[in-house]
């Protein structure tokens, strides 16, 4: 009777054990696909109007030209804000190093114009809706290595499924 | 066919490992070794001669990106994404930092910090580039791991009278 009931705990545990792995595995692989290929993610607010709606598009962004310093002007990209590194909002290059960017300073109540120079390294992001974006305007340009990924398929909502152009 | 097997299994397992090695790296802790002496004599004193230190960063700050002045941390370069630098918070957003170079006095931006190297001789860090971004920065340094003799944990270190939070 004894030995019966160890020989269950041990498989019993065996099992457990076989699952949790099986689970570690999954997330690792999940981590790795997250981290290195592609990502999911969700926009909203005002600021890339009329691009990505305001209520929220659920978009497939990916990470292989980030990493490999491809992004170039136009890309819709999704950046770690400087502001808050806990944030990642979603922008569109309007110039990488080296350009130089003419931007309205405050489109709002003047048509003031300021040129500047992107330094090494950095890139220069705004927003398609200029009237309510909080982006290069506001904070410099940003250090590359903020760069989280490039927006390239629209999932959400359905009758906008497809490529997110340039 | 038994040959065949055998690959089979050691791609799963090469794979396998792979992924639990990534995600370990990323999300909780790696090994990597400082190079120059920017961090004199934190890391690689001048009576180093058994070769570079190699230090413990971990990752879990990377949730919440809270920091404390004087903790040691990775971060990417501003002006080369491909580049990381190990250097000490000085100053944290909101805080006045004095360049020691000039009379001037800086205030950190909002979700930006002010490192430097403990060997101002031979750095570069926040005096050339200015405050960097918080979400630049990629792990904190805890201890040294390697050579033997220099195991051990990694002080914070403050100096009071560069800094003052009005």
């Amino acid at each position: 009777m004894n030995v019966r009931s160890m020989k269950q705990w041990s498989s019993l545990v065996k099992e457990a054990l076989d699952g949790t792995f099986l689970v570690a595995k999954f997330l690792c692989l999940l981590h790795v696909t997250n981290t290195y290929l592609c990502t999911v993610a969700v926009t909203y607010g005002p600021s890339m109007l009329p691009t990505l709606s305001l209520t929220g598009d659920l978009v497939l962004a990916e990470r292989i030209t980030p990493r490999l310093g491809k992004v170039g002007i136009g890309d819709v990209v999704l950046v770690r804000s400087p502001e808050n590194p806990r944030k990642v909002v979603t922008k569109r290059v309007v110039g990488v190093e080296g350009d130089r960017v003419t931007y309205f300073v405050d489109p709002k109540n003047s048509d003031r114009c300021q040129t500047i120079l992107v330094p090494k390294g950095h890139i220069w992001i705004e927003g398609d809706n200029i009237y309510a974006s909080r982006d290069s305007r506001n904070f410099g340009a940003v250090p590359y290595g903020l760069l989280h990924g490039k927006l390239f398929w629209r999932v959400w909502p359905p009758k906008d499924f497809g490529p997110l152009g340039k | 066919m038994a040959s065949r097997y055998f690959w089979w299994n050691a791609t799963k397992k090469f794979f396998t490992i792979g992924l639990v090695g990534i995600t370990v790296r990323d999300r909780f802790g790696s090994i990597v070794p400082e190079r120059g002496n920017s961090m004199s004599p934190t890391f690689n004193p001048r009576t180093n001669t058994y070769g570079d230190d190699y230090v413990l960063v971990e990752k879990f700050c990377l949730e919440k990106y809270k920091f404390s002045h004087g903790d040691v941390v990775v971060f990417w370069s501003p002006s080369n994404h491909n580049e990381k630098y190990i250097k000490r918070i000085i100053g944290l957003p909101g805080d006045w930092v004095a360049t020691p170079y000039s009379s001037d006095v800086i205030k950190v931006p909002v979700g930006h910090c002010w490192v430097e190297g403990d060997n101002p001789s031979s750095s570069m860090d926040s005096r050339s580039f200015g405050p960097i971004p918080l979400g630049l920065i990629n792990g904190r340094v805890t201890h040294i791991v390697w050579p033997p003799q220099r195991i051990g944990e990694i002080e914070r270190t403050v100096s009071g009278d560069r800094i003052s939070s009005l």
